[in-house]
């Protein structure tokens, strides 16, 4: 459990999505022009996170490792499936967003108008794919972490998008060089916020 | 033949490059551009992975345009990238395994670039093959520039080197020259990333925000 827990506070302050990996930078970009959109994003982005990669983690264990399929018979023991990883975690991900999009569109009308442009956006946003890539490569031992790792990293992308988003609605009233303007200024924001972040990562648990 | 490179076709191609660059000015496709920059290594070869899978997909969108129902455009577009992703993955871990190392998950990232849906959505499902197919390269190499001058500037000035060659002559360090670290963390490759957008908008001024 605890182990968990240090899982959860690193993936949210020292191997952040957005500042130490640059996963999702797309959507946080596009999206981060005001507070209540962003929140919708992060919410959005941290609950398919939290669903899609406990499932990636244990198709990963259980049908695509070397020797994964063993608990279906002793001779599919030496078969190694990973080179499937990547179509189908990019198919488990746009079938879970798509469900999730008609879950919620049914059971909860108001939170659909707030997120509903977002889910579809969701599907090919980073963030999501390269969590479940990390999960592959980190070998966590249990579900739990995997978990753990998921809510993790969600919440430290709403954590970046509702930062940025509240510092480029107070930078709409600065004067900033014509050909900064925009694009420019966000990267440069971006960066400071990055390079503050970079404090968190000697931070040992 | 005469009808292979039209002015349309021309433009299709030389738009990406510069006055409709996909990072500078689409902003498509970040995510990879900041994170593989380090080395200039990794970055050419990203930069050719990327365009290569984007020319590709374009053509095969483009061909299946017709067929593919609206509804579940989406879906079959990724099934699309995700195959061809996987094929540039095991050729690079097969003919160039350091490099593979070094680009980890960025290479299978390449399926959820925003370039590439972004020009499948906007380009491929209304273009013929050809022009997709021009369209995929144009775009990738418009990418690969930004990533080859960002990678080129931070492993000049964070390692002293290029191709993991020393430029940076002993002497230099010897009278005091010290290589900057920022340079090869993360955050300086947005900075670097902004300094070529600021540089790009100058020059293009019909380009700047209001």
């Amino acid at each position: 459990m605890e182990n968990v827990f240090s899982i959860l506070v690193k993936s949210i302050f020292v191997d952040n999505m957005i500042f130490a990996f640059f996963l999702g930078m797309c959507s946080y970009l596009a999206v981060s022009k005001n507070v209540k959109t962003s929140m919708g994003l992060g919410l959005a982005v941290t609950f398919v996170l939290a669903v899609t990669l406990p499932i990636n983690y244990l198709l990963e264990n259980y049908v695509l490792k070397e020797g994964a399929l063993a608990w279906l018979s002793p001779e599919m023991a030496s078969l190694d499936l990973s080179y499937l990883s990547f179509i189908l975690f990019i198919a488990v991900i746009a079938a879970i967003t798509q469900l999730v999009e008609m879950v919620v569109e049914k059971v909860s009308p108001s939170l659909y108008a707030s997120l509903g442009i977002f889910l579809p956006l969701i599907a090919v946003n980073c963030a999501i794919m390269g969590g479940s890539l990390f999960m592959q490569q980190r070998q966590f031992v249990n579900i739990g972490e995997a978990t753990g790792y998921a809510v993790g990293s969600g919440i430290g992308f709403w954590l970046a998008i509702v930062g940025l988003a509240a510092i480029r609605e107070k930078m709409a009233y600065s004067d900033v060089f014509p050909a900064l303007r925009g694009l420019g200024i966000t990267f440069i924001t971006v960066a400071l916020m990055a390079m503050a972040f970079m404090s968190f990562s000697g931070l040992k648990i | 033949m005469s009808k292979l490179f039209s002015d349309k076709t021309k433009q299709v191609f030389l738009g990406p490059l510069s006055k409709n660059n996909p990072i500078a000015v689409q902003v498509l496709g970040i995510c990879s551009a900041l994170a593989v920059t380090a080395k200039l290594e990794p970055a050419i070869v990203m930069g050719l992975s990327v365009t290569i899978i984007l020319g590709f997909s374009n053509v095969i969108i483009s061909l299946l345009r017709n067929t593919i129902p609206n509804r579940i455009r989406i879906i079959v577009q990724l099934v699309v990238v995700a195959a061809l992703v996987t094929v540039v993955s095991e050729v690079l871990k097969a003919f160039a395994y350091d490099v593979s190392v070094q680009l980890s998950v960025y290479i299978g990232l390449i399926i959820t670039n925003c370039i590439l849906m972004g020009r499948l959505e906007a380009f491929a499902m209304g273009n013929r093959p050809w022009e997709s197919f021009v369209d995929g390269i144009g775009n990738g190499l418009g990418y690969a520039w930004i990533l080859v001058v960002t990678a080129f500037f931070r492993e000049l000035l964070g390692a002293g080197s290029l191709f993991g060659v020393k430029i940076i002559p002993q002497s230099f360090y010897d009278a005091g020259y010290v290589n900057n670290g920022l340079m090869v963390m993360p955050p300086m490759a947005l900075i670097i990333v902004a300094v070529i957008i600021w540089v790009h908008r100058s020059i293009n001024k019909e380009l700047q925000e209001k």
